[in-house]
């Protein structure tokens, strides 16, 4: 468990991050959300003490961070910076072995995890792990910051704008990848965007930042149906509430019995992806498929009514 | 490229011909020579010359790297900066000293020989180094510098894996600079008895042969773009895998 307790960090008398307290707990993600110049990067910063802060403390499973020298926090913390920030000097295998051998780990296990990692991100091992990164396209350079950050499996993981410079597809591809190692390792994960699509894609928990305040700190659900003030109403997009509502959903929660034909799709299909492929194919019902009973469906009255549903 | 090639291992061979083979070229020299009097130097052989002349400058620019280096280093931590100034006023004293003045003063203090010679090389060579040095610290790319933080690399490591090597062509422009500056500068070393291919040119001015003065300067002119030559493509290599050449140019 992580707990942020009246942090505030001054330049020139201006507060970049306004006593900011909030607790993630151990084995979520936690979406920073804010537009730019809000104080998430230096907010993010203060955990591993990138930045020293002005007042207020930070404590992991309850030790203060203040209590370690920085450079011995920071090797159990990932860090994945905004931009990359990769070692232009090294290979993409040295780069992301960094930390593993900060931690005296042996060759082969090095060795086995770089090339676990590039797996993990799509990228040829053999093809990857010997060019400088001079040599990748800046998704690429952007996945090796990630792996880097992960090599080590670290039980706490920041990351600022990871996934920035990737396109749609790989994009989402990288976001499901992360879920699902955070998932599988317990990872306790703090990512900066400033998309706040992907913060309530990727996050158990959203926060929004307003200049260097933290404005609300909730579910995804919660801050969809409930924003607490106007600029996190606008940070969720208006008139796209519903929908975004409706990407949270499986299909499964409103799936009933009922007869329909055509291929069943998976229960875990958003209710926002269900009710477009009832609007594209005009139908008014698509069956889902369920683990321990015979296909049920979903019925576009169901959606309606769900999306209707948030008060 | 394959033309720079050739006109490499041409010069090298010549270089070559010309240390260990001098009497080749009498042909060459002989019109610049006085009626009836040496064309080819003999007092001394010229490769035992090279090599001293050599010896010396490289003495000189490692131990001037090295001071230069530490200074920028220190000056470029936190703690230094306020050192930076004075540190630039040391290395520009070497600059602004004429070297003969160094020699004639350093002669009463360490004798003829090579003592003078190398003191006026190491102040000279201080400079270029010191500048690049200070310039290639402190001006790595920001968020490479925050990400060997952030994985919890302590300072010390800091500066030998990422701040060093990633300076390092910038500090080699540097010595580079210095040790062509000093194999031209070294050759006035044997006004106090340094053996330097100085000699060879000295003695073709002293006795108005300028056969030895165009032998003794077309040898150290030889080392001079061979050395920069080999410097520049390093520096080249070098700054490719770091792709520095990516950044534009
Ligand atoms: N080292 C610094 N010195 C002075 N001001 C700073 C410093 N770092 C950040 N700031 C200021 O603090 C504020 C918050 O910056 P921060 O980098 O945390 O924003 P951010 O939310 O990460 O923005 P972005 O989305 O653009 O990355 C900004 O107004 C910025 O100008
Ligand atoms: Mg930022």
């Amino acid at each position: 468990m992580i707990e942020i307790d009246q942090i505030s960090k001054l330049y020139a008398g201006k507060a970049a991050v306004d006593s900011v307290s909030m607790t993630v707990e151990t084995g979520t993600i936690t979406g920073i959300v804010g537009t730019s110049g809000s104080g998430k990067t230096t907010l993010l910063r203060m955990i591993n003490r990138l930045v020293e802060p002005s007042s207020g403390e930070v404590r992991i499973n309850g030790e203060p961070t203040s209590s370690l020298a920085p450079h011995i926090l920071r090797r159990r913390i990932g860090y994945a910076i905004q931009g990359h920030g990769l070692f232009p000097h090294y290979t993409v295998a040295r780069n992301i072995a960094a930390v593993p051998r900060l931690l005296g780990w042996s060759k082969d296990k090095i060795a086995a995890r770089v090339d676990e990692l590039l797996d993990l991100f799509s990228m040829e091992p053999s093809q990857f792990r010997d060019r400088y990164p001079a040599e990748l396209s800046g998704g690429q350079q952007q996945r090796v910051g990630v792996a880097r950050a992960l090599a080590s499996r670290p039980d706490l993981l920041l990351m600022d704008e990871p996934f920035g410079a990737l396109d749609p597809i790989i994009r989402s591809r990288a976001q499901d990848d992360l879920r699902r190692i955070q998932r599988t390792l317990g990872s306790t994960i703090m990512l900066v965007t400033h998309d706040m699509e992907e913060a309530i894609h990727l996050g158990d928990q959203v926060a929004v930042m307003d200049a260097g305040r933290l404005v609300q700190h909730a579910a995804p659900a919660e801050i969809i149906r409930a924003p607490a003030t106007d600029f996190v109403a606008e940070m969720v997009g208006g008139v796209e509430r519903p929908l975004r509502l409706l990407s949270l959903i499986p299909v499964a929660d409103i799936t009933e019995d009922g007869p329909t034909d055509g291929e069943a799709i998976d229960p875990q299909t958003s209710l926002r992806d269900a009710l477009a492929m009832c609007l594209w194919a005009g139908r008014e019902a698509l069956p889902v498929a369920r683990p321990d009973a015979p296909p049920g469906r979903v019925t576009l009255d169901a959606i309606r009514a769900r999306a209707a549903d948030h008060q | 490229m394959k033309a720079g090639l050739i006109l490499r291992l041409v010069l090298i061979a010549l270089l070559l011909a010309l240390v260990l083979r001098p009497e080749w070229f009498a042909f060459a020299f002989a019109p610049f020579a006085p009626e009836g009097g040496p064309v080819i130097y003999q007092r001394a052989s010229l490769l035992s010359l090279s090599l001293s002349h050599l010896g010396l400058v490289a003495a000189a620019s490692l131990a001037a790297t090295v001071l230069a280096g530490t200074l920028a280093i220190l000056v470029t931590r936190p703690a230094g900066a306020a050192f930076r100034p004075l540190s630039r006023t040391i290395t520009n004293l070497g600059q602004t000293f004429p070297p003969v003045a160094v020699l004639a003063l350093a002669v009463p203090a360490l004798g003829f020989g090579a003592g003078p010679t190398l003191v006026a090389l190491f102040l000279y060579g201080l400079l270029p180094i010191f500048e690049n040095a200070v310039t290639g610290l402190s001006t790595l790319p920001p968020s490479t510098v925050e990400a060997a933080r952030g994985i919890g690399l302590n300072r010390w490591q800091r500066l030998v894996r990422v701040e060093l090597p990633l300076a390092f062509p910038v500090i080699l422009t540097g010595v580079r600079l210095s040790v062509v500056i000093a194999l031209g500068t070294a050759t006035i070393g044997s006004t106090v008895a340094a053996k330097t291919l100085g000699e060879v040119i000295i003695a073709g001015l002293l006795t108005n042969n300028t056969a030895y003065v165009l032998q003794g300067g077309l040898i150290v002119g030889l080392f001079a773009v061979l050395i920069y030559d080999a410097l520049v493509s390093l520096e080249v290599r070098l700054a490719r895998r770091l792709g520095l050449e990516r950044k534009g140019r």
